[in-house]
């Protein structure tokens, strides 16, 4: 196995300009700052989970990672080689851009929208292995597809093959949505709420299949949820790592059981408590200050999660706290530090 | 299912299209009890949102409704809501019963402010408009939002779970007995739905109210509901206490969709799909619906519609093998239920 990543993301920032409406002349355009100073590694055949609520980055810094979107600061490295560099033509590789968009693809969270609806599955996946694969026989690329058909479940495929979009159910159009990206040959999948538009008693075999096709074509996952035990199950059967967003920061990152069984920062502890759990024995308080995240155009100073967070000290408001090293687990929170000034820090009153 | 105090009394309610060809919901009886909460859990399809719009005597044309539905107001006379004129139905829908949608967005004008829809609200249904703004404000901060800003806000202006805050909030403030939500939470993120299941049970206590909360995620209306009951092709197959459908859920279906759950807490090989999909309206399997799914059917499954049979204090399954649903189909977080009745130092052993 290379030691290499195939994906290196280097204090990756992105922001949006807001600009100012026709109406609001003479106003200062406005910053989201949607991901803000990320680092981030994704091995081969590895599987990164990033969870955090609506409006928290994740979509952003997903896209980030497999080039669909260039960051306003910091450096994402393709194989060693920084992408966007090499999409300037600015840098001496002989890697080109081509091929890293070939082998970085997204499945996205509804699979209707990105399935053309006038062509059959056997046209819509006869695409990518036209681009991937040109020397291959019209026959040869309609075995590959019935092959990979039969494979997620659609059987028969010589049926299935000849069918439109509309007429698969929702399950079944996500499972061609991963065909056509597993057909590019990847090396990165994102996969952006895959399944998160599936019924609850779907998602578990949907998460099985993509695990199941990860081993056969050698892909990494990068799966994005607001749900922790969806994001468990796959990172855990996965062997790989959750990353906690919030408002365009990592704030803990850790293997799957570790990070669920022992949150290192108080965020991951309230996304714990907010995931339905069977015991019956959740207490009925809420366990944040307020509902509503704060607006990404203007973040909270310090750690931006002060407004919030029940264990929030004025020292939380004033400094950003640094990633604390905590075995496999990092989290960004003054609490892993026994020395430091938040222990004598008065606490926040709203 | 009968019960004491009920504040909906639902009799035999069918709902057919096409002639009687395809049943969306069939022979369906239901108590809903004053002053708690009821889930509704059923997958896509299954009929639960037909349910809730029958309750209502709502059914999009040309279905058609049979059957008795009885609205039993705390005091005062007993209602029959499909003997109601449109004036009734109408005042009976926002005063007594109101509805809440998933997609606040759907259900807001979006070029109205959202303090036009409470105004407009509280003058169509005739009542003192300070009064009523008053409760509006109350509402909005009992669902944490700061009713200035919200009412004087256009609806996307305010973020997917404010806009869900606010529907609820208006849908209270004609201060109705009976809160009906399909789906309230399935477009937000599941910390915002956590926190709307704890003030909706927050609400609940405040105003006296009685809720029913329709969803396709059992794990998640078990956090609130006090009650459920699980719909398979059309039908209720179990009602029960929450605590009962998830530590002795009788119907083989309800074993299966609590396995199928992903959770924090059961063991990761242990979760299991439910083989099979769900049934179409047309051509519905003869007998039990669920028999070519599951794994204790046998002949008496293939012909008979099982009755519901009880199994415990208000606990009711509809189905032929009860007995053996428990022992055969183990639930994937057992262990957990162990330990929590043996306590912290419990022997697992």
């Amino acid at each position: 196995m290379n030691s290499q990543p195939v994906l290196s993301l280097e204090d990756v920032e992105v922001h949006f300009e807001n600009k100012p409406g026709l109406l609001d002349f003479g106003a200062d355009p406005e910053t989201v700052r949607a991901v803000d100073g990320v680092s981030l590694d994704i091995a081969e055949r590895d599987v990164v989970s990033l969870i955090g609520e609506s409006g928290c980055g994740k979509t952003t810094l997903g896209k980030a990672c497999i080039g669909l979107q260039r960051p306003t600061g910091g450096t994402v490295r393709y194989r060693g080689d920084d992408m966007w560099a090499v999409r300037d033509g600015t840098t001496n590789t002989d890697t080109e851009w081509a091929d890293i968009r070939t082998s970085l693809q997204i499945i996205h969270q509804d699979p209707g929208a990105s399935l053309n609806p006038n062509r059959r599955l056997i046209s819509i996946l006869s695409e990518p292995l036209r681009q991937v694969n040109p020397e291959l026989s019209k026959g040869e690329k309609r075995e590959r597809i019935y092959s990979l058909l039969e494979h997620v479940g659609m059987n028969p495929a010589a049926d299935f093959a000849e069918r439109y979009p509309h007429q698969l159910s929702g399950g079944e159009q996500q499972r061609v949505a991963l065909c056509r990206a597993l057909l590019m040959n990847p090396d990165v999948i994102l996969a952006d709420e895959a399944i998160s538009a599936l019924d609850v008693s779907l998602r578990v075999e949907m998460m099985d299949l993509m695990l199941d096709l990860q081993e056969e074509f050698d892909t990494s996952y990068v799966f994005i949820s607001h749900d922790l035990s969806n994001a468990r199950y796959f990172t855990e059967h996965g062997d790989g790592r959750i990353g906690v967003m919030y408002l365009g920061q990592l704030v803990e990152t850790g293997p799957a059981e570790q990070l669920i069984n022992d949150p290192k920062h108080p965020y991951t502890e309230v996304l714990r408590w907010a995931t339905p759990d069977l015991s019956l024995e959740q207490s009925g308080e809420l366990p944040m200050r307020k509902i509503d995240i704060p607006d990404p155009v203007n973040p909270p100073s310090g750690c931006r999660f002060h407004t919030r967070c029940p264990e929030a000290r004025e020292v939380c408001a004033r400094d950003q706290p640094a990633d604390y090293r905590l075995g496999d687990q990092r989290a960004a929170c003054f609490r892993h530090d026994e020395t430091h000034e938040y222990w004598d820090s008065p606490e926040l009153t709203d | 299912m009968a019960t004491d105090d009920p504040i909906i009394r639902m009799r035999n309610a069918s709902v057919t299209y096409d002639h009687g060809e395809s049943y969306v919901l069939d022979d369906v009886s239901l108590d809903v009890e004053r002053n708690e909460i009821l889930g509704i859990v059923g997958e896509s399809g299954s009929g639960k949102s037909m349910l809730a719009s029958a309750m209502l005597d709502a059914v999009p044309d040309p279905g058609l409704l049979e059957g008795s539905i009885t609205y039993v107001p705390e005091s005062g006379s007993k209602v029959d809501i499909l003997e109601l004129d449109k004036p009734g139905l109408r005042s009976l829908r926002w005063e007594e019963v109101s509805m809440v949608f998933q997609g606040a967005m759907s259900s807001f004008n979006p070029t109205m402010e959202v303090g036009d829809h409470f105004r407009e609200t509280i003058q169509a249904h005739d009542m003192d408009l300070e009064s009523g703004m008053d409760r509006a404000h109350e509402l909005l901060e009992d669902l944490y939002l700061e009713p200035e800003r919200v009412l004087n806000s256009y609806p996307h202006e305010l973020s997917g779970g404010m806009q869900q805050r606010a529907l609820i909030a208006l849908s209270l403030v004609l201060d109705p007995e009976l809160l009906v939500m399909d789906e309230p939470t399935a477009a937000l993120d599941l910390l915002m739905q956590r926190s709307i299941l704890i003030l909706l049970r927050e609400l609940q206590e405040k105003y006296d109210l009685t809720m029913i909360f329709i969803t396709h995620d059992l794990p998640l209306v078990a956090a609130l509901a006090d009650r459920m009951a699980i719909m398979y092709a059309f039908k209720l197959v179990e009602i029960a206490p929450t605590r009962e459908i998830v530590e002795h859920a009788s119907h083989p279906y309800t074993r299966a969709l609590l396995n199928s759950t992903p959770n924090l807490d059961a063991s990761l090989e242990e979760m299991q799909p439910i083989e099979g999909s769900s049934p179409a309206p047309i051509n519905l399997p003869g007998g039990c619906a669920y028999h070519p799914r599951c794994p204790l059917a046998t002949e008496e499954c293939r012909t008979t519609v099982p009755e519901f049979e009880r199994t415990a204090d208000g606990h009711v399954a509809a189905c032929h093998h009860t007995d053996e649903a428990v022992d055969r189909i183990p639930l994937n977080y057992e262990e957990l239920l162990r330990e929590d009745t043996l306590g912290p130092d419990g022997d697992r052993a």
